[in-house]
Parts: structure tokens; C-alpha cells; sequence
């Protein structure tokens, strides 16, 4: 643990004088403080005693890595059973329309080309298979754990480009436009990042304006909020009157953000609340803020898998960088696929349905088989539903009420 | 790439493609190897190929896998290996010094077992495949008569017992390939069950009901082959699952579950309630299974499924490998 770590923290302090990526931040006590199981079963004792029994609690966790922490650790099993916990579209995989891929790998059917993309995309479904499937049928496909890395391949392969396949909210944006910053001042010439980083707020939004969605409050993102910090949120509290807590990802940090949205909605209130402070600074992170603002600019429009067009809500790289954006070195043909009838992708994504209610669910659609990205995703409310949950009680399956 | 890596791909291919057409008596449950009657006399039979990357790592190398891999398949099927035959493929190009430093690795690991290689075959094959080596293993042996496992006597309410920390070997080749820049002080747990699996006969032998080495695939792989063969439910608590922190802290920095994650060393057996208790000390008290523990039981739901439980009270499902996270791990 020590090489990495160290080496990137020293990096990482030169640019981001406040941030401190979580995820590299190895030290045991942080996992095994917030997984001690005498202060779970308090603060889920907490919970049951500030609930109100004579009332239905709907609560949304917008982040794919809160859904997937929620059944990894099996929560939904010590919370009483008038806390719904809905899923929300903060999964940058599951949110990808499957156009954007197919134009991803045709550019990577170029013998030239190599394909370079988190682990999370290698099992995405294009209408003509996914990464892993162009893999191996030839196409110089490689999973890499950051954009450095893929930026590295490309010093090392002067003969081949590399196009980044960059996926993500604010969360993953700040590293990518640093790449970004890197390449063009090393005249790196081949590489280049396709780009389809999404912002939360518009995601927020559109749930908040679906006329479907009736919800009490929000258990905010833990690591999009590292960079934008929770500001972005008050006119959810203001504008809406939900409560919103920003959360950390282990079962102690869910538990006590579900305690502080609880007295909000006891006292009347509606507040931004920090739980996640160890990490996320209130005002955000101004060091990545400003590389982001440096690279990229904001689409018109942007097309999200299941929620259909929304404005303002995806980045685009800008004209100073265009000699690294893919889709200004490549023809991109702009597919546009549209999702197999009976898939109820959006439903599930917007948290109308649960993941066990769309009729593909356990039958055509499955991990091994998947016909969404929410099933494929680790953080696709799926594929956590259908890894940890679904064979647990196969009566809760038909118990389960329709949301409305 | 998955068909490869223990898991469920693996699972159907094995199923659905090889046992139709290749083995007699194809719906019965598969195990690690395959008990013969040869004029009379019952002998174990199995075999193994090892195409790890890379091709040493800290803890041990392909040859002392290969031999080391192919005794524990016979142990936990429940017979003593006796003699082994082996096959090279090599890469154009190996330096002989490699070859020769995996042979010795191999007459190594033959010596402390006791076991004798008694013939094999090499091949060639051009630069730029075999990786170097690929090398298969094939052993036979004879039968523990104090044990008969069989999937089909386990029972709910039978003990899960698990002889030490999980995921050193799939952690330790996945740091070795160097393509991460993490270390850690770690390595692969490869070593000959046998002396443990006999120990634990000795005492317990009527009362074992299945064994298993988890490799490819992991622990998750092998106790969903258990439950499905079984039919009936496999519950775990987290908290006695034992690992070592490197183990546990790769696998949060890299996202993967330790239960899914190979072991080269360790095995997985299925124990009677009145035994447990006395397999589990025969192993503390042998050397290399002090560690060894009690990780669930049998139970009748969720049937044909694995609960992993935590003291607080949340549980989650615990699948076969879907995929391939680490390829090429023995």
C-alpha cells in the first residue's frame, strides 16, 4: 500500500491543497471505525426510535457507490421497514447512452488505436458487444485505474494512439482534465480522451421534476461533493424544501446520514448537512474546480440513457485542447441506439421501479447476460440488487409495492 | 477470457459442452478428481494446467503450482497423491536457466510430499506463445479409506470449515504483474494440503462430508458449487472469514471481494456437527493450520445459495465469479 500511496498523496497535495482522494487514503482504521458493529446496531437502534411509525420515509441515494454500499453491507436489513430507500441515477456507466459506446469502439476498430477505459466499462453492452467482447476479436482494448495511466501508454506506444474513454461525474472530471493539461504540455500527440463526463445537479434536477417521484430527502454524493462541495445542493433544501446529507460510503456514515435527515424531517427543516466532512470540504475543492474550468466547457445538450435529453448537463473539451479530443481527431458517426422496449432501464434509473420489478430483471437481463448498464455497472442498482439481495427472501420479491 | 476463470462461464462450459460428450454418468455432481476402479482397486485420478502470470511471485513459481496444485485436488477429494506425470509446453526462446529453476521448484515440492514424478512430455512452440511456459500436471493415488466425501450426504446444519486467510495468492500475482503501482508485503500461500486434510481424517474422518480447494474462482466459487450441488444454503459470518490486512486493503483500494479472490493453499471442508469440534482442533494443532476456523454452517435456506451475515445484523448474497477480474492467476 505504502509505494502508491505516498507517491500519489505527495502528487496529489502539489495540485489539490484540500482534496484528499478517499480511495488512496489507505489507512485501516478509517474502514474498521465506520464498520464497527456496536456502533451499527446503535445507530440503528437510533433510527428506529426517531422514525415516525405512522409515517412512509422515501429517501433517495443519488450515488451509484451509496446503492452499492447499501447492499454490500446488507443495511436495508436493520432499518425499519417505513425507510424506503430509493435509487437514484448516480451511476456514470448506467447513465451512458449505448450510442456512445458504439462510437467509442468504432474508433477503436482502427488498427491503430488503443482503447483505454476504467474496469466498470470493459462489460458495458454496444449494440455490437462490449469492450471486453472487441477484445477478443482483435481491437486493442486495456483497462487502465486512472487517465495518467492511459497517458503513460501513450508515451509508451509512440507508434499507436490511445484514446481514453473518459466516463464520470465531477468526481473523475478534475483528473481527466489534468491528463489533458499534461498531454498538451508534453506535445503528447497520441492520445486522446473521448469524452462523456456528466454533472449531478441536472441528474438531480430531472428527478425532482419527474412527476413520478415523491421524495422526502436525499442522501447527497459522497465523492462528487469532494469537488464541488455541498453548495450545489441548497436549492434542493431552499427551491424544493428536501433536506439533503451529504454522505461517506461505509455502513456507520449511510446510518448516521439517515439519522440527520430523520431530525430534519421531525424538526420541519431543510437543510444541507455535511456527514461526509472528513473528506468533502463545504466549499468544494477550488484547485479542481479551476483545471476543470481550464478544459472543459459545458454541452448544449447531452443525451442520458434513461433520462432522455437534458441541457447543461455534460462536458465537452474545449477548442484549445481539440488536438486531444477524440471527437475532433476521429469521424464519430453519433449513433443513436435506442433501448430495447422491454427494458426498463430509465424506470429503474429515476428509482420509479425497482431493479426487480423491470420484467427482464433475473431472466433476460442478468450479470452474466446483461441488457443494461445497470446491470453491468458494480454501481448499477441492478447488479447490487441481483449480486447481494434478490435470492435472499424470494418473497420480498413479490411483496415489493409499486412506487407512486 | 471468463470461460477460463473458474466461475460461472467456466461452470457452463464444463457442463453444458465437455461432460455431455467426453464423461460417462455426466449429471453427476463434479469434483476436483475423479475416483477410478482399476481391476478392482479404487484409485484417485486428476489433472491441472497452469499458465499463471507471472511466472515467479513471491512465495513460490509455476512449478512448485503445478505440483503443489495437482496433490491438493487429490487430497481434498480424499486420497493420498502417489505418483505424477507432467507436461511442458515452452516458449521458443526460454532461457534454459528458467526452465531449470522451474524443474528444481518441481522436484522441490515433489520431495516434501513424498510424491515421485514418473514420466512426461515436452513441446515447443513458437516465439510469442506459452508465455514463457505452460505446464499440466496429472496425479494419481489411492483412496483415504477413513473418508468418503460425497456432496450428496451433506446435511443442514453441518460446519463450513475453512483452513486459513484467503486471497494471499490472487493478491500476490495481481501486485506481481507490476501493472499497479502497489506493494505490499504479501505472498502466494502455495504449499501441499495433504498433511493438514489427513490430520483433520485421522480425527474426523467419518464426519467429513465434502472438501474443496478454492482456487480460481475463490471461496465465493467453490461454496456455490456446494450450495448447487447440495441443494441447500451455505450462511457465512463475515467477521470469522479470516484474511490477512494486505489482502483486505488491496481489495478495497481495487474493489474486489476476497471471497472470489484464488488460493493456492488452502481448503474448504464441510464437517458434521458432532466432528467439527474435533476437525477443527486437529487442524489447529498441525503445522500451517492454526489458523484454520469455523466459517458458517449448512443451512436449508437460502437454498442454492451463499448469505454472508455480519454481527450488526446486514447480510448480502455472495454469487459465483461473474467475469474475469484477474486472469492467468494459476
Amino acid at each position: 500500500m505504502a509505494s502508491r500511496t505516498a507517491k500519489d498523496l505527495r502528487c496529489r497535495t502539489k495540485v489539490y491543497p484540500i482534496y484528499v482522494d478517499p480511495c488512496l487514503r489507505f489507512d485501516m482504521r478509517y474502514v474498521d471505525e465506520f464498520r464497527d458493529p456496536e456502533l451499527i446496531v446503535k445507530a440503528s437502534g437510533e433510527i428506529h426510535r426517531l422514525a415516525d411509525s405512522e409515517r412512509h420515509y422515501r429517501i433517495m441515494e443519488v450515488c451509484g457507490g451509496h446503492t452499492h454500499a447499501i447492499y454490500r453491507f446488507g443495511l436495508k436489513d436493520i432499518l425499519p421497514s417505513n425507510i424506503e430507500l430509493i435509487h437514484g441515477p448516480g451511476c456514470p456507466v448506467c447513465v451512458l447512452p449505448m450510442g456512445r459506446i458504439d462510437d467509442g469502439l468504432a474508433v477503436a476498430r482502427n488498427g491503430d488505436v488503443i482503447f483505454a477505459a476504467f474496469g466498470d466499462m470493459m462489460r458495458v453492452p454496444g449494440t455490437c458487444g462490449s469492450p471486453l467482447e472487441h477484445k477478443a476479436q482483435g481491437t486493442d482494448v486495456r483497462i487502465v485505474y486512472s487517465p495518467a495511466d492511459a497517458l503513460q501508454l501513450a508515451r509508451k506506444n509512440p507508434d499507436k494512439h490511445v484514446m481514453f474513454f473518459a466516463i464520470g461525474f465531477e468526481t473523475t472530471a478534475p483528473s481527466t482534465a489534468l491528463t489533458l493539461m499534461r498531454a498538451k504540455a508534453e506535445g503528447v500527440k497520441n492520445f486522446s480522451v473521448f469524452c462523456n463526463h456528466v454533472t449531478i445537479i441536472p441528474a438531480i434536477r430531472a428527478i425532482l421534476d419527474s412527476p413520478d417521484m415523491r421524495l422526502d430527502g436525499f442522501i447527497g454524493p459522497g465523492h462528487v461533493s469532494t469537488v464541488i462541495g455541498c453548495r450545489p445542493y441548497e436549492w434542493i433544501a431552499r427551491n424544493e424544501g428536501k433536506p439533503v446529507v451529504t454522505s461517506g460510503f461505509e455502513p456507520l456514515d449511510l446510518l448516521q446520514s439517515i439519522v440527520m435527515l430523520l431530525r430534519q424531517l421531525q424538526a420541519g427543516e431543510a437543510r444541507v448537512e455535511n456527514q461526509y466532512k472528513r473528506v468533502v470540504p463545504w466549499e468544494g475543492n477550488r484547485a479542481a474546480l479551476k483545471v476543470m474550468a481550464e478544459v472543459f466547457q459545458l454541452r448544449p445538450y447531452f443525451e442520458w440513457r434513461g433520462l432522455g435529453f437534458i441541457s447543461q448537463s455534460a462536458l465537452k473539451i474545449r477548442d484549445e485542447y481539440a488536438e486531444w479530443d477524440a471527437e475532433q481527431r476521429f469521424p464519430i458517426p453519433g449513433t443513436r441506439v435506442t433501448d430495447p422496449k422491454a427494458a426498463q432501464c430509465g424506470e429503474v434509473l429515476k428509482g420509479v421501479l425497482k431493479p426487480a420489478q423491470c420484467k427482464l430483471f433475473g431472466k433476460e437481463c442478468t450479470p452474466e447476460r446483461p441488457i443494461g448498464a445497470l446491470m453491468v455497472s458494480t454501481e448499477g442498482s441492478c447488479a447490487a440488487y441481483y449480486n447481494y439481495e434478490h435470492r435472499k427472501a424470494a418473497a420480498l420479491v413479490t411483496s415489493i409495492s409499486s412506487v407512486a | 477470457m471468463a470461460h477460463g476463470a473458474g466461475g460461472k462461464a467456466s461452470r457452463k462450459l464444463v457442463e453444458g459442452l465437455f461432460a455431455p460428450l467426453l464423461f460417462e454418468n455426466s449429471r453427476a455432481p463434479l469434483g476436483d478428481a475423479a475416483h477410478v476402479k482399476i481391476d478392482g482397486s479404487c484409485i484417485a485420478i486428476t489433472t491441472d494446467s497452469f499458465v499463471v502470470k507471472p511466472l515467479t511471485f513471491p512465495g513460490g513459481s509455476i512449478g512448485e503450482l503445478a505440483v503443489n496444485g495437482t496433490l491438493n485436488d487429490l487430497a481434498v477429494s480424499g486420497a493420498r497423491a502417489q505418483s505424477m506425470v507432467v507436461t511442458f509446453v515452452l516458449e521458443e526462446g526460454l532461457p534454459t536457466s528458467v526452465l531449470e529453476g522451474e524443474v528444481r521448484a518441481m522436484a522441490a515440492a515433489l520431495q516434501r510430499a513424498g510424491v515421485t514424478m514418473v514420466g512426461g512430455d515436452t513441446k515447443v512452440v513458437e516465439r510469442g506463445k506459452a508465455d514463457g511456459m505452460y505446464i499440466t500436471t496429472t496425479g494419481i493415488g489411492c483412496l483415504m479409506p477413513q473418508v468418503t466425501i460425497d456432496v450428496r450426504s451433506v446435511r443442514p446444519g453441518d460446519k463450513i470449515l475453512l483452513s486459513g486467510p484467503i486471497g494471499d495468492h490472487g493478491i500476490t500475482i495481481l501486485l506481481a504483474r507490476g501493472e499497479l503501482d502497489l506493494a505490499a508485503d504479501l505472498s502466494s500461500d502455495t504449499r501441499c494440503i495433504l498433511p493438514l486434510v489427513e490430520a483433520m481424517v485421522e480425527e474426523a474422518g467419518p464426519g467429513i462430508r465434502w472438501m474443496r480447494d478454492p482456487t480460481r474462482g475463490g471461496v465465493a466459487t467453490s461454496l456455490n458449487e456446494l450450495a448447487r450441488d447440495s441443494g441447500f444454503g451455505i450462511v457465512l459470518s463475515e467477521e470469522e472469514i479470516p484474511m490477512r490486512d494486505e489482502v483486505r486493503g488491496a481489495c478495497e483500494l481495487l474493489g474486489l471481494d476476497p471471497l472470489h479472490i484464488a488460493n493456492e493453499g488452502q481448503f474448504l471442508a464441510v464437517v458434521a456437527p458432532e466432528y467439527a469440534d474435533a476437525a477443527l482442533n486437529a487442524l489447529n494443532r498441525t503445522e500451517g493450520g492454526e489458523d484454520a476456523l469455523i466459517i458458517g454452517e449448512v443451512q436449508t435456506e437460502p437454498a442454492r445459495a451463499v448469505l454472508v451475515t455480519t454481527r450488526y445484523g446486514g447480510s448480502r448474497i455472495v454469487d459465483m465469479l461473474v467475469g474475469d477480474p484477474l486472469p492467468r492467476i494459476c
